[in-house]
């Protein structure tokens, strides 16, 4: 039997139960449907991340004190008091493919205005700092070289920190206390959102001069880190080398030895962020395919029903001349169909879902062509495999009992 | 009606040699639980080409389960069924189910047409198996519901149509395919008397005029007596094998019947 005619055939009996079909294609609908939209939100928070790590500058290396283990995991990380301001100058200095360099240590620490405090970190650095991590001010000024010279007690609020503390209050020029000293405000940043690479709230900061934190918060003469700015996006790993070269000089580390450094190019953050974002799409992806093996279940469910049902059919089909692989294919393409269909509505489904979730929930989507692909492939692969038992069952019938069933 | 009958023999006179049907000393044994029953024992007949045999006899005689062996839905359990000379059982089941859809042509006594579907597409479903072409296919169709009479009734459903035409839409069914063997089991049984003949000429006609080869089951007496020969079965044996005397000329009787209100 030709296959438009098999077509034909179960297009007619799939019609004949308009509401069972409806309602067993429901369950591929909803799975296929639930495919495309969580592979297009796994891939929305993949190119966020992206953008975010390429809105960071795709030029930017972070050099750490420490060491960092192969798989990525940092270890020790900010513990050694190895990394000088001396090593920044000698960076500055000796790498012809560093733009710029930013000394940077980090505290934590309780910060007091009036009567409202608020707990939040503190960045140590110097002025070209905001430069590199391409984050203007939204009000007031930068910090001086000078102030760095000098440890003044001067600070630039983030967001997050302003609203905490002043509310409505104009910040500039205002007086907060940290560690019972006085620091005065004198810039705010612009507003830069929760990082989804960072997992954290950037606002969430105050910036001072790194001097001002060894000096009057941390009580110590180590960084923590340095961000430093490559000449250019390709030079990026020429810098590292250049970074690593000079930094093992600098701290008599010989060949073997571990580094009590690490330099991390903005291009292996990208990778990793972009291998955990792969592995939570993968993982949206298989929760929702349970849905369309459920939905393959209810085909075969429903074929079973149909095959009991028509079994007069089959034996008038058998006894004029259909031999068994005609009845298969007949009940095989019948759950092909209804599983296709219900793929073709699922996607339509799942296009709506993420054409609906960035303007409802305004969580980024990417809608994938290959999520689309496979998901067609998969509801028609549920149909033939969820199919087959009871196309076979309906095949394996003896055509005179069939005959005789009322 | 009689000029778009094809009157042309339908097998070549080289197979008048073989009959269509020769069946040697076949036994069929069922096991129903712990029973064994024997429902055919030792049945051997031959039917020529051209015969119109009716298979008579009471319910439990043998004679549906001698028609499932003929119409290749049943293999016997001992003993030979020659079918225009192949021996039946050594066929697997695709052969089988070709021999159904080419060689046999099926009349059941419950119609049989698929409810939903169209006298033409019912007629024409044998074909699909055949894998005849659709332009083939509709032809055929058509031809054989024109030769039935329901022509005019081609896109007609089965619920549409009474009891008389579904029967002869399924005759039309079993036609399509051009075979040489019409089985007909009990197929007046669900029609009242005047349709049963009108049915009976159908089968004189085919039987008369394209020497189809014609066996049908009936425990009514009067039907039997549109045959040319009986067969009658008891406990599984043939028990009579004679002539039809007096044989009745459906279109005849029809005359003698008064019409009935349309």
């Amino acid at each position: 039997m030709e296959l438009m005619a098999t077509i034909r055939i179960a297009l007619r009996a799939i019609a004949r139960n308009k509401m069972r079909s409806c309602l067993t294609s429901l369950g591929i609908i909803i799975g296929v449907g639930a495919v495309i939209a969580m592979v297009a939100l796994g891939q929305g928070a993949q190119q966020q991340v992206q953008q975010q790590i390429a809105a960071m500058g795709s030029n930017v290396l972070y050099v750490g004190s420490g060491t960092m283990n192969k798989g990525g995991v940092r270890l020790g990380w900010g513990n050694t008091k190895t990394l000088l301001y001396d090593d920044v100058v000698a960076i500055r200095r000796e790498c012809p493919a560093v733009a710029t360099v930013a000394a940077g240590t980090g505290a934590s620490a309780q910060i007091v205005f009036g009567n409202d405090n608020w707990y939040t970190r503190i960045t140590g650095t110097e002025p070209n700092y905001l430069d590199i991590r391409v984050w203007p001010l939204a009000e007031g000024t930068n910090f001086t070289q000078d102030d760095v010279q000098t440890a003044d007690n001067v600070a630039i609020i983030g967001d997050t920190v302003r609203k905490n503390l002043f509310g409505d209050t104009d910040p500039i020029g205002q007086t907060v206390r940290i560690n019972q000293l006085p620091f005065h405000v004198i810039g705010v940043l612009s507003v830069k959102g929760s990082s989804v690479a960072m997992g954290s709230d950037q606002d969430d900061i105050i910036i001072m001069p790194y001097t001002t934190v060894q000096k009057k918060i941390a009580g110590n003469e180590w960084l923590q880190y340095a961000m430093v700015s490559a000449q250019s996006k390709e030079a990026s790993f020429a810098a590292q080398t250049q970074i690593e070269g000079v930094l093992r000089d600098r701290h008599h580390i010989r060949a073997g030895q571990d580094d009590d450094f690490f330099v991390r190019n903005m291009a292996d953050v990208a990778d990793l962020y972009d291998q955990q974002t792969t592995v939570m799409t993968l993982l949206l992806a298989s929760i929702a395919s349970v849905s369309l093996i459920v939905g393959g279940i209810g085909i075969m469910n429903i074929m079973l029903v149909s095959v009991t049902e028509r079994t007069r059919e089959i034996g008038i089909r058998m006894a004029i001349g259909a031999t068994e692989e005609d009845v298969q294919r007949q009940f095989l393409t019948e759950a092909v169909v209804l599983s296709a269909m219900g793929g073709a509505i699922g996607i339509l489904s799942g296009l709506i879902l993420s054409f609906l979730i960035p303007r409802v929930l305004g969580w980024p989507v990417s809608v994938s062509t290959t999520a689309i692909l496979i998901a067609v492939i998969f509801s028609i692969a549920v149909g033939i495999f969820f199919g087959y038992y009871p196309a076979r069952k309906a095949a394996r019938l003896n055509p005179i009992e069939a005959l005789r069933y009322e | 009606m009689a000029t778009m009958i094809d009157t042309s023999p339908i097998t070549p006179s080289a197979k008048e040699a073989t009959s269509p049907i020769r069946v040697e000393d076949v036994h069929k044994y069922y096991e129903l639980g712990d029973t064994k029953v024997h429902a055919l024992r030792g049945i051997s007949v031959e039917i020529a080409h051209g015969e119109f045999v009716a298979v008579m006899g009471a319910s439990g005689s043998g004679k549906s389960t001698f028609m499932n062996i003929l119409g290749c839905l049943d293999g016997p359990s001992a003993g030979k069924y020659f079918l225009e000379g192949t021996d039946v059982s050594l066929l697997n089941k695709r052969e089988l189910a070709a021999i159904r859809n080419r060689k046999i042509g099926f009349v059941f006594q419950g119609f049989n047409l698929l409810s939903r579907t169209t006298a033409l597409e019912n007629a024409e479903l044998p074909a699909i198996y055949a894998r005849i072409s659709e332009e083939e296919r509709l032809k055929r169709a058509k031809e054989a519901l024109a030769m039935v009479g329901l022509a005019d009734r081609a896109e007609h459903f089965p619920s549409q149509l009474s009891g008389g035409q579904q029967q002869r839409v399924a005759i039309a069914r079993a036609l399509v395919n051009r075979p040489a063997i019409l089985l007909a089991d009990e197929p007046t049984g669900n029609l009242d008397s005047r349709t049963s003949v009108e049915v009976m000429e159908i089968f004189q006609k085919l039987n008369d005029e394209r020497g189809l080869t014609i066996v049908l089951v009936t425990h009514e007496p009067d039907i039997a007596q549109f045959a040319k020969r009986a067969l009658i079965f008891r406990d599984g044996k043939i028990r009579k094998d004679e002539p039809i005397q007096d044989r009745q000329i459906a279109s005849e009787v029809l005359r003698t019947l008064p019409q009935l209100e349309d």
